[in-house]
């Protein structure tokens, strides 16, 4: 378990300064792939691929992952506040974070194509996993 | 039936007609093998599967993964009739293997992913979806036979 934190925290290294790009298109493929997790943005004026909306949205997500793998170490005390949002505000089915965190894991395969290694993903989708039972703690 | 696009076919096909399957199989199963290590139980045979650096040298892995992608030839060529073409394969699957069914999707997870770093951003949003949408039905099939 510590080997792979050390490996998440190396990753993600990699992405500072894609955080912008790699959230959109995260989003994007989100929305465009699995079309009923536009349900919940029904409020956008614009769902398409690159849209203002997405693009902002997708930054909204990457500070946030970003924020947690500094809190690798403590991801339910740390995502307390995102946890309570999720649960009683926006209440995302929490099967979606699967969803979410599969269009990351596709984007960063083409981003970093040769640093994102069987080992890296590994690492990753724990990482992930783990941040997405974190957001879930307070839902019931 | 499932109905397919002529924009869905062409991206299918091209896909496969550009990939390098004796480097992509391997890929994709090595990949399955190392981030969903309980898949390693249908392989006990196949030798060292201790870590990733085994796993991605080991040689029955590769000729494995190889054929697995082939098999996905058979779905290629018969777009509008997939489950037909896999139920064979499917009953395999059950009855003499003794696969999980819900394999098949982390299987083809991995297979997004390393198609993913092959074509870079030429992997839309669009051609994401197509493949995905391919697989899924794949997967389907491949579980049909389930009793």
């Amino acid at each position: 378990m510590g080997l792979d934190k050390d490996t998440v925290k190396a990753f993600w290294a990699n992405v500072a300064g894609k955080e912008e790009q790699i959230g959109c298109d995260a989003v994007s493929r989100m929305l465009t792939v699995y079309p009923q997790t536009k349900t919940y943005f029904s409020h956008w004026k614009d769902l398409r691929p690159g849209s203002a909306p997405v693009r902002k949205h997708g930054a909204t997500v990457m500070t946030a992952v970003t924020d947690a793998v500094s809190k690798i170490d403590d991801l339910t005390g740390g995502l307390l506040s995102l946890s309570e949002l999720h649960a009683f505000t926006l209440r995302v089915d929490p099967a979606n974070f699967k969803v979410l965190a599969h269009n990351l894991l596709v984007v960063l395969a083409t981003v970093f194509p040769n640093d994102f290694t069987p080992e890296v993903h590994v690492a990753m989708d724990k990482f992930l996993a783990a941040v997405a039972c974190a957001l879930s703690e307070k839902y019931r | 039936m499932v109905e397919w696009s002529e924009n869905e076919r062409s991206i299918i096909s091209n896909i496969f007609s550009n990939l390098d399957y004796n480097d992509v199989g391997p890929k994709a199963l090595v990949r399955c093998l190392v981030v969903y290590p309980w898949t390693q139980r249908y392989f006990s045979s196949f030798g060292n599967l201790y870590n990733a650096e085994a796993i991605s040298t080991n040689p029955k892995v590769a000729a494995h993964g190889i054929k697995v992608l082939h098999g996905l030839d058979r779905a290629l060529k018969n777009l509008d009739n997939i489950k037909a073409t896999y139920a064979e394969l499917s009953v395999l699957h059950s009855e003499k293997l003794h696969v999980d069914p819900d394999n098949f999707k982390l299987l083809s997870d991995c297979l997004t992913i390393v198609i993913a770093g092959k074509l870079g951003s030429a992997f839309t949003p669009e051609v994401q979806a197509t493949f995905q949408k391919f697989l899924a039905v794949v997967v389907s099939a491949l579980g049909k036979q389930y009793h």
